[in-house]
């Protein structure tokens, strides 16, 4: 079981409790906007203004925001269905997640790519992958081209790291393995995260993964550094995130972090969740990240309880008003389902052009 | 000035002249490097570019073929070998779920401009499960560019073009064909897609296939000639996009058309250039387009059978014959 917060973020060695305010405040904040996000999300979806799939990150938003601060801004990340958050935290702005999800022109793929599918590329963020465990190599070529580019097209040493994101569900893919492997052979510098909440979709993990107790050992098969992290605890995953990032940007090693996690909601939004307890699910909440780490900040830094109020209020207000500019975005035209299939015209083909949260 | 040389060493060209061109141009699959490629392309590609752009792999095409559209995504340019195209059916969901979709799903934000290459079709006896024709799976998919070279000039000019898309390209090469020599020039050139060629010109029957099938066509033009069937045999190069102009205007002076095409019939790229032929010379037909492709069936290991299964020379004759009601 995890432990609490502040018991262990007040302990001297915590790297998170060295930071400054602004920055531990800026982590609650991205908290806050995921989760409100999120409840907003799943409005829209029952009132039919968001189709498709809709999986939500509540919960889990820990895990994103702790990993996220681990990294420079230039280091790529890339994810699976459940990404709003992940896109958030990199620092996408709501309206363009909200409007992709929305299915208008203003979206960050620009209605194409949908609530499984959210890229930015300008913040290094890589998608946004719908099916299960397929990044995982699609992440190995992320961490091959950093590396390729720092030592063969600019002469120098690997400086960045990438994250890929997964989750339980996909330690069971071929495709997981076999990145693993590629990274662990050709010395790429990538972390691979697995936000472990306990199910992939009604499969309770030990039903379905070997070695469900420890998955560490999934990285001692590939000579890789380990870590299990507590994700609920903000600065848990943070201080022991950072260490690891700067391995594997120093040694340009592969590692494997398990992040164990918890998602209140669903599979998604069809999910009656039957196979778990309503027991099960209130002893999670009582961990909620959000409130724990809001506590420390208390407890500890100052944070009033007047301050945590007018932060709920900002956030509630940037989401209220990225989904009133999602609203006003317009549908795609009927034109845009030829523009983006090929970069070049020819046949029916239009080209293609960024979405428009690029324009000047 | 041109030189005599094989189709292998026309690829090696292409690859070699482009990754000295451009630095983020590289070559990744099994037994490309150390082992100087399993057919030999890349021979001395390693020597002269080093292990960081000619990489060994282990066997694992779902995780080298999905390392390529990552190293895609951040900007680099791969040529993946597949060793067989019928390897290359364990990394599907790579290369038709994300390479070809990859620029549509994030709006415009990421092109993945990867050449997928390696042998297709029946290498000959090697069974049901290594002797794949892909045109007809793959070409289905929007998204990506499908290139079938029939000699080594073509093999060169094509694969540079292959190289330089931004797109992802399938190339679709074959084993029987990269001891084949041709007369490849010493200067640069590059041949565009969606240009077809004429390999043989003839005003009674048109003949349309793609790579290696050409040269059963070929052969099955000479026979018809020396009955009195002139036929123009059309080399597509390029699956997607298809120049069915070229097809049409051909057809429109021969009003009959057979297409040639290696991989099973049913839902096939032979039935495509037949719909599309069907379409745009409706009225310049005088007879429903006839195709040969592979037999139905699976490959069989059998010599006598695999000949049997496989568009031949006896089948074209026989299909112009039928077309142009000389049976």
């Amino acid at each position: 079981m995890p432990t609490m917060a502040t018991d262990r973020a007040t302990q001297p060695t915590s790297l998170a409790a060295k930071l400054p305010d602004e920055t531990l405040r800026k982590w609650l904040r991205d908290m806050l906007l995921i989760r409100e996000f999120e409840v907003r999300s799943m409005q829209a979806y029952q009132n039919k203004k968001i189709g498709g799939f809709l999986h939500v990150y509540i919960g889990q938003e820990a895990v994103a925001v702790g990993t996220i601060a681990a990294l420079n801004d230039d280091d790529p990340i890339i994810t699976a269905y459940r990404d709003h958050g992940h896109a958030l935290a990199r620092g996408t702005e709501a309206r363009y997640c909200m409007a992709e999800m929305m299915g208008r022109v203003g979206g960050c793929a620009k209605g194409k790519g949908g609530s499984m599918h959210m890229f930015d590329r300008k913040r290094k963020m890589y998608g946004g992958h719908g099916i299960v465990g397929a990044q995982c190599p699609v992440g190995t070529g992320l961490a091959f081209a950093t590396k390729y580019e720092d030592e063969v097209l600019n002469g120098g040493r690997s400086s960045r790291v990438t994250l890929c994101f997964l989750g339980d569900g996909a330690l069971n893919q071929g495709a997981f393995h076999e990145a693993m492997n590629l990274a662990g052979v050709l010395d790429l510098p990538i972390i691979f995260i697995c936000e472990n909440n306990g199910y992939s979709m009604g499969t309770a993990i030990a039903r379905g993964t070997t070695m469900a107790e420890d998955l560490t050992a999934k990285a001692l098969a590939y000579g890789f550094e380990s870590a299990s992290l507590d994700g609920m605890d903000l600065m848990a995953v943070y201080d022991g995130m950072k260490p690891i990032v700067e391995q594997c940007r120093e040694t340009s090693r592969p590692a494997f972090v398990e992040i164990r996690t918890y998602r209140f909601k669903g599979h998604s939004m069809s999910d009656p969740r039957k196979y778990r307890t309503k027991d099960e699910e209130q002893r999670y909440e009582a961990m909620d990240p959000i409130d724990r780490f809001s506590k420390y900040l208390r407890d500890e830094r100052g944070f009033t309880l007047e301050a945590n109020e007018a932060m709920i209020k900002d956030v509630r207000k940037e989401i209220r008003e990225a989904i009133k500019w999602a609203e006003a975005s317009p549908v795609p035209a009927l034109d845009d389902l030829y523009t983006d299939v090929y970069t070049d015209s020819w046949g029916i083909y239009r080209g293609t052009k960024p979405p428009p949260m690029y324009d000047p | 000035m041109t030189r005599t040389i094989e189709f292998r060493d026309a690829l090696r060209e292409a690859m070699s002249e482009e990754m000295r061109r451009d630095e983020r141009v590289f070559l990744m699959g099994e037994e490309v490097a150390e082992y100087q490629g399993a057919y030999k392309v890349s021979r001395g590609m390693l020597d002269e570019f080093g292990p960081q752009r000619v990489i060994d792999t282990p066997i694992s095409e779902t995780g080298f073929a999905g390392l390529s559209v990552g190293a895609a995504m951040a900007g680099l340019r791969p040529i993946i070998e597949f060793m067989s195209w019928s390897f290359s059916l364990v990394a599907a969901d790579q290369i038709l779920n994300n390479a070809p979709k990859m620029l549509y799903m994030s709006g415009g934000q990421f092109p993945t401009p990867i050449v997928f290459r390696g042998n297709n079709g029946a290498g000959g006896q090697l069974g049901s499960t290594h002797s794949w024709c892909v045109e007809s799976l793959y070409a289905n998919v929007p998204g990506l560019k499908m290139a079938v070279p029939f000699d080594a000039y073509d093999a060169k000019g094509l694969l540079k073009t292959a190289i330089r898309d931004d797109n992802p390209v399938f190339f679709l090469e074959s084993e029987r064909l990269l001891g084949v020599k041709g007369e490849v020039p010493e200067d640069e050139y590059l041949i565009p897609f969606g240009e077809a060629t004429t390999r043989r010109h003839g005003g009674d029957c048109t003949i349309v296939s793609f790579g290696r099938p050409l040269y059963f066509c070929l052969e099955a033009a000479g026979a018809l000639a020396d009955e009195g069937i002139e036929c123009d045999v059309i080399d597509g190069r390029t699956i997607r996009p298809l120049d069915i102009d070229t097809i049409a205007e051909s057809v429109r002076r021969t009003n009959y058309c057979v297409v040639v095409d290696q991989s099973w019939p049913f839902a096939s790229v032979g039935a495509e250039v037949a719909a599309q032929v069907g379409e745009v010379c409706f009225d310049d037909l005088d007879n429903h387009v006839f195709r040969v492709h592979s037999d139905n069936v699976p490959a069989p290991y059998a010599y006598n059978l695999e000949q049997e299964m496989l568009p031949n020379a006896r089948k074209i004759v026989e299909a112009v014959r039928a077309v142009t009601y000389n049976a």
